[in-house]
């Protein structure tokens, strides 16, 4: 493997690169997405019911299933992957931004409208910084899963680490295949300790404030 | 839609092979995570270093998996389940423990006092206890495995990934929709299917509690 990935640096790297990018772009797109609308849910509790329906139905849906869908409708590429992607990791950020709003006591919330707290203050000094723990949760199951299933991209095109496992299974090249599978293997790994660090980091400081 | 209705039969096939791929990969998976289940409920050193490989194993990618088994063992139905396998542990192994766990301490002193032994308490009255809790955790695993096992494809496991991959090869969109809807369809009814056993078993518990 790693002598593959002294023989081909540019190609290795190319492939980390798109699949970093591919990753990223779609992490970001499940924030911009899931946090508001989450949010906007936990004030529109009758429509939360069936748009909670949906999202359940959506994450369901396997990931290769995902990705080869947008096939038909967007072609090959970077833009149906980062699409597929998006949907993929959604599920779980809007699943736990919603739950961890909701969840926050309704006394504390009450307590702080009788001292006078406004509806945004309510929201951004207590509603947010006490759901922030299960909120992260979400953003940390969503970028393991994108990461994930970014590998699956080569198959539409996409690039990334996959390609060079379907490459190096094309071309019967069995040290590019297993180079891809182990540099997917260890950054989803990575990834996944970084966020449980920040996670465990997070819950400790917010348990702090509070005593 | 005429490739699908001239080939439901390809479809058809296609669809058990996925069944059996999730079916006996599902079998294996249970018959090695109940026993480390148990153990992981009963010893908490245990259950660290299980919980600990098992979620390795669920964070590498499937793709992944599948590669790093060729040079082992080749391509084919087998390898297929070993990664099956690798995948449904920590979900299985992590919700037996769990549900054992949750079990009140008095209803065990109460069976200890009716001179049940460890083994006959286990599986009169623990595992019953902790199976909604078990079940939740099949019904997550079945959803992952389905979704595995579209990507086992790509090592010759046939499946509806098969049809996915021929219709990637011939450019061929129907096909590939075909094969996407199919294992969604697969995927959406066991989730919901073992949702409603497993909120059936809750219903019973609280009635007879």
């Amino acid at each position: 493997m790693a002598a593959w990935i002294s023989a081909n640096p540019s190609i290795f790297i190319v492939a980390l690169q798109n699949h970093l990018w591919l990753a990223g772009v779609a992490l970001a797109a499940v924030l911009l997405i899931a946090l508001p609308l989450g949010l906007l849910l936990t004030r529109h509790r009758g429509f939360a019911n069936a748009a909670i329906a949906i999202v359940n139905i959506l994450r369901t849906v396997p990931s290769l299933a995902l990705l080869v869908i947008m096939l038909p409708l967007l072609g090959t590429g970077f833009l149906p992957s980062v699409v597929a992607l998006t949907l993929y990791g959604l599920p779980a950020l809007l699943l736990n931004t919603y739950t961890g709003l909701t969840e926050v006591d309704a006394d504390i919330v009450e307590a702080a409208r009788g001292q006078g707290f406004s509806d945004a203050q309510v929201m951004t000094r207590i509603e947010i910084p006490l759901a922030l723990p299960v909120i992260f949760a979400g953003i940390r199951t969503a970028a393991v899963q994108i990461v994930s299933a970014a590998t699956l991209a080569a198959f539409i095109g996409g690039g990334g680490l996959g390609e060079l496992i379907t490459a190096g299974m094309a071309n019967f090249n069995f040290p590019q295949l297993i180079a891809g599978a182990v540099a997917v293997a260890l950054l989803a790994l990575a990834v996944e300790v970084a966020f449980a660090g920040i996670e465990r980091l997070m819950t400790r400081q917010l348990r702090m404030g509070a005593s | 839609m005429s490739w699908t209705i001239e080939n439901y039969d390809r479809l058809l096939i296609a669809l058990w092979e996925h069944i059996q791929l999730v079916g006996v990969g599902l079998a294996i998976a249970l018959a090695i995570g109940l026993p480390l289940g148990v153990l992981s409920a009963r010893r908490p050193g245990f259950a660290l270093i299980v919980l600990l490989v098992s979620g390795a194993l669920y964070t590498i990618p499937a793709l992944a998996i599948f590669a790093l088994l060729i040079p082992y063992l080749g391509l084919g139905f087998w390898p297929a389940i070993v990664a099956l396998v690798a995948y449904a542990l920590l979900i299985i192994i992590r919700n037996v423990a769990t549900g054992l766990q949750e079990i009140s301490p008095d209803i065990l002193d109460a069976a200890d006092g009716m001179g049940y032994g460890r083994w006959r308490r286990l599986f009169a009255i623990e595992l019953p206890l902790a199976l909604p809790v078990i079940i939740a955790g099949i019904r997550i695993t079945v959803v992952t495995q389905v979704s595995v096992a579209t990507v086992a494809a790509f090592i010759n496991a046939g499946g509806l990934g098969d049809i996915i991959f021929q219709g990637i090869t011939q450019d061929f969109g129907e096909k590939v929709v075909a094969g996407a809807v199919v294992t969604s369809a697969l995927a959406i009814l066991c989730d919901e299917s073992l949702r409603r056993v497993e909120l059936r078993l809750r219903a019973n518990q609280a009635e007879t509690a």
